[in-house]
């Protein structure tokens, strides 16, 4: 194929791309371009060209070691929804744009911090880019037929074109709006059409290889199992390599979220957690795909060139060798996919880094507090494009002079290393608040230090110089500083080694200087918003401490010169409204410093943020104890609410206890005004009776002596009737005040019972019921037998009273029950209802399902029976559940 | 021709004492122990008044009083009540309802004719 042709094609490709791009932006609302598969695709931006030809190499000469990159994203998949959720609510927050950011703000919005970390990722990511220029150019090289085409200058090299090319796509798409923190859904959306296509044509190839080229998976293995060093191809060899893999795991786990490509997709790009969900499954899915055909590409193309040509162009080789453009075009294509989208991610996410935490607070910002805002913006803008351009060049630069001769696979691994160092500060400082920036800044760099000294140097001087005296002998010639196997340590292999010391030394400073020295106030209020990252989103602009003088009109300059007047207007105005605060309000307060921090920090990084903010207020240092009180303060404050809300639960209830009291006394006042009645008409009804008799009696001297008999009968049953009533009602009234003694004497029950039936056996006859007593033995104890007796009488009354004439039939029974005596009196009558269960012993209560309006009882009947059991130290009640009819029993103690 | 009354009272011992005044008093007597036997006797007899007491098992004396309100029929038939509940709510309910006259008890026989005879003249 010839130069142009592919150079036109690589440019129709990127056409497309942009087309895309620019569809994604101008929809950026739709479903289509915000779903979790975009989500998980562009997770997918970690398998750059190390994944797509570097894989295939490490396959093909050490074997399965490639896997353990893969398997560390795996297994960190599951925790996101813990930490990645919590990273993602805190930037939402607090419009971080960068891990640099992320970081120096959980230590204090310190400076010098964020601008430590765009260092380290500037060098972790440098010669990784430069890796997927190399990957470029050398496959640009195979691809075309000049294979002895040979660039004498820069001008004359393609690879340089093309990172220009990308450096425009990345700085058109990247720096659309001055706020950082603000979405690119144009590079998202391309970046997940790309994933689409490398792991098509990767799919492709393989197959291509394992069942065109060969027959199938078992064929691949019974040919390659013939050769000499197949077993190490396949197996971990020992304890040693053993701990290699692990390490290598740690390294992948940690890099899938720290390398600022995946924080800029994962965090940043992010716009609905619930995507998270999908991607904790389809990620690993997406890896485990990717990786299923390297090994018998690997293996194909060892069988087919043997290891004379570089195993990490398998997948172009091999196609080409059987002729096939086409197909080698195809994988050609996947892998440029797979630079674009790694390159235009990386650029990004480090020129926000170099603008906001390196160049503005460092240098610019006196020059933006004089500037005009709309000069602000693009000052800003500037600085990012430019910075974007630089980076690639850069990367170019050093791929020119130190890539050419190292694998994809090297590089990669150096990269990962240094944004490992990172991991403490991050990690540890997400979940213990006593992570200090001082802890978190000496950390960095001890362990950047260790990592130049075991990696960085000796690989730079050989790939130089190609002398390995310092491998070899160490510094000095003393062994225990041998670079690769330092203090002894020789069995890991480099980059694990490195990642082993540098680890090691990084997490003990970071702990050590963490306990020994403790923030300052500024610090210790955000570590305990990101650790506590939940409680506190509840407070979010008030849970800053912050003690000082500022004016609001100061602020509002400030805001002015970046975003513009109307911006900075429209956002205090929502912010009053928030708050409700008068918009005339003269003096700022934590919040609305907390809140324009904020503000800014999208567009210029938090660090500068802090300080633009700093230069127009004047801000008092807190002490320790104040920030703790004030924490405290708020914690009390949500703690009182919630104590509040208890109480006033409680008051309510309290208040509905006592209406229903009150309603049940406003009841009870009404019966007892209902008795008052009752009794009243009882009373009144004999006495009218006598009145009328005795009047005609005395006025009516021709009265026929049988009717004058009749009228003094009447006279006298009246009388007796009135006479019961009083004797009841005075009766009650003692009983209810305890007055009365009981007169117990030793008594026997049967014949007790005997009188009872006796005395209510006439009334019986007349209506037709039957009473029936079976009961032989006779128990003879202490009682009053009067009494017991009135409440036998009252409850057959009662029976009598309920029972239908003539089918009715009442049985009266007793026995011995540990201790106690338990008389059951039991009729087929109509039953109690279910509202009267609970009252039928309450004086004055009078059934409202009396077969009467006017009641026929005094209301006391009952009433009276539990007093004289309680005095007996006995009980009564009526038995539920019954299907027919009424049973009361009560008990009396048996001594 | 003789005048009606419809005697309507639960208590046989005050029955007693007012159908001997009213027969004296040469009226023709009807007694009702409750509302549904008095209700009984008004369908077939028309008595030119009725004394009437309020408590009273089944149809009450305020039931009983409606029935005959709403009786074309009975358009002419005087309405007593004659009872215990004395209070001034009561009495003005029951007039309210309809009654001609509200008396109470303990009564005076005098004066029961006395309104009785007063009322049908």
């Amino acid at each position: 194929m010839s130069n142009y042709a592919l150079i036109s094609i690589i440019i129709c490709y990127l056409a497309i791309l942009f087309c895309i791009a620019f569809f994604a932006e101008k929809n950026s609302k739709s479903k289509w371009v915000n779903n979790s598969f975009i989500y998980t695709l562009s997770l997918a931006v970690y398998c750059s060209a190390w994944t797509y030809y570097g894989s295939v190499g490490i396959a093909a000469n050490s074997g399965i070691s490639f896997l353990p990159i893969y398997l560390g994203p795996v297994i960190a998949a599951p925790l996101w929804i813990v930490v990645l959720r919590k990273v993602m609510r805190i930037s939402k927050q607090h419009k971080i744009s960068s891990i640099a950011d992320f970081v120096s703000l959980r230590y204090g919005n310190n400076r010098f911090l964020g601008a430590l970390i765009t260092i380290i990722c500037v060098f972790g990511t440098l010669p990784y880019i430069s890796l997927q220029l190399k990957a470029i150019s050398e496959t640009f090289e195979i691809m075309i037929d000049e294979t002895s085409y040979v660039s004498n200058s820069i001008f004359d090299d393609s690879t340089f074109y093309i990172a220009v090319l990308l450096a425009v796509f990345a700085t058109f798409f990247g720096t659309q709006a001055t706020d950082a923190s603000e979405k690119h859904r144009g590079i998202v959306v391309s970046v997940a059409f790309e994933s689409i296509l490398k792991l098509l044509f990767f799919l492709i190839i393989g197959i291509y290889v394992t069942y065109y080229l060969f027959d199938g998976t078992a064929d691949i293995y019974n040919k390659i199992s013939m050769t000499p060093d197949f077993e190490s191809l396949t197996k971990i060899s020992g304890l040693e390599a053993g701990f290699d893999w692990f390490f290598m795991m740690m390294i992948s786990f940690i890099v899938i979220f720290l390398l600022p490509r995946q924080f800029q997709v994962s965090v940043l790009e992010n716009n609905r957690e619930k995507h998270l969900k999908q991607a904790i499954w389809m990620f690993p899915l997406y890896l485990l795909l990717f990786n299923v055909f390297v090994i018998f590409i690997a293996w194909g193309g060892k069988l087919t060139f043997g290891n004379v040509v570089n195993a990490e162009y398998f997948t172009l080789l091999l196609p080409l060798q059987n002729n096939n453009v086409f197909l080698a075009l195809l994988v050609f294509l996947g892998g440029f996919s797979a630079v674009i989208s790694m390159v235009v991610v990386s650029t990004l996410a480090l020129s926000t880094m170099v603008s906001n935490n390196l160049i503005i607070p460092y240098g610019f910002l006196d020059k933006f507090i004089k500037g005009q805002p709309d000069k602000n913006a693009n000052y800003i803008k500037n600085i990012r494009r430019i910075s974007i351009f630089c980076i690639i060049i850069t990367a170019y630069v050093f791929y020119i002079n130190f890539s050419i001769e190292l694998s994809l696979y090297s590089i990669g691994l150096i990269s990962f290393v240094v944004i490992s160092q990172l991991a403490p500060s991050f990690f540890i400082g997400l979940f213990w608040n006593r992570g200090s920036s001082k802890a978190s800044i000496i950390g960095i760099i001890v362990g950047f230090i260790i990592t130049v000294y075991t990696l960085l140097l000796p690989f730079t001087i050989e790939a130089f110089t190609g002398i390995n005296d310092f491998t070899d002998h160490g510094l000095f010639n003393i062994s225990a500083l041998k670079p690769y196997a330092l203090f002894g340590i020789d069995f890991l292999s480099p980059p694990a080694h490195a990642f082993f010391w540098s680890m090691s030394a990084n997490v003990m400073c970071y702990l050590i200087f963490s306990l020994t020295s403790k923030g300052n106030y500024r610090e210790r209020n955000y570590a305990e918003m990101f650790v506590d990252s939940r409680n506190y989103s509840s407070l979010q602009d008030s849970a800053l401490v912050w003690k000082g003088e500022a004016y609001v009109k100061d602020i509002k300059n400030v805001l002015n010169k970046f975003l513009g007047e109307d911006r900075a207007q429209r956002a205090l105005n929502l912010f009053f409204m928030k708050y409700k605060i008068p918009p005339n309000t003269q003096m700022a307060d934590a919040r609305l410093i907390n809140f324009s921090e904020k503000l800014l920090t999208g567009s210029i990084g938090s660090a500068s943020a802090k300080i633009l903010i700093a230069s127009v207020v004047k801000e008092e240092q807190v002490s320790l104890v104040e920030v703790l009180k004030i924490l405290e303060e708020s914690k009390e404050t949500i703690a009182s609410n919630k104590a509040l809300r208890e109480k006033s639960q409680q008051l309510t209830s309290l208040a509905l206890k006592l209406k229903e009291a009150n309603e049940e006394l406003i009841s009870k006042d009404k019966q007892k005004d209902e008795f008052l009645d009752t009794v009243a008409h009882e009373l009144k009804t004999p006495v009218t009776g006598i009145r009328a008799a005795t009047e005609l009696l005395m006025d009516d001297d021709e009265m026929p002596s049988e009717i004058k008999e009749q009228f003094l009968n009447n006279m006298l049953n009246d009388s007796d009737r009135l006479s019961r009533l009083i004797n009841n009602i005075l009766d009650f009234e003692k009983l209810s005040r305890g007055r009365n003694q009981l007169n117990l004497k030793q008594n026997g029950i049967k014949n007790t019972v005997k009188q009872a039936i006796i005395g209510v056996q006439q009334l019986a006859i007349n209506k037709g019921v039957t009473i029936i007593n079976d009961n032989l033995v006779d128990f003879r104890f202490s009682y009053d037998e009067d009494r017991i007796l009135q409440v036998l009488t009252n409850l057959l009354s009662n029976a009598l009273k309920f029972t239908e004439p003539n089918v009715g039939k009442i049985i009266v029974e007793y026995k011995m029950i540990n201790n106690f005596v338990e008389f059951y009196v039991i009729d087929n009558g109509k039953g109690i209802s279910e509202e009267d269960f609970e009252h039928i012993f309450d004086k004055f209560y009078q059934s409202k399902n009396q077969n009467t309006v006017k009641p026929e009882g005094s209301g006391l009947g009952l009433a009276i029976c539990k007093q004289i059991l309680e005095q007996h130290n006995g009980k009564i009640w009526a038995k539920k559940g019954n299907k027919k009819g009424a049973t009361f029993v009560f008990m009396l103690p048996f001594e | 021709m003789k005048k009606k009354i419809l005697i309507v009272d639960d208590e046989p011992n005050i029955v007693m004492t007012l159908e001997y005044t009213f027969k004296k008093q040469d009226f023709e007597v009807f007694i009702a122990r409750d509302g549904s036997e008095a209700l009984h006797i008004l369908e077939s007899n028309f008595p030119d008044i009725v004394l009437l007491d309020i408590m009273m098992p089944d149809v009450d004396g305020y039931q009983t009083l409606k029935y005959i309100k709403s009786k074309e029929s009975l358009k002419q038939t005087k309405v007593v009540f004659l009872t215990a509940k004395n209070k001034a709510s009561d009495i003005e309910k029951g007039l309210k309802l309809g009654a001609d006259k509200y008396l109470t008890k303990p009564f005076s026989i005098k004066k029961i004719v006395s309104e009785v005879l007063e009322l049908l003249n």
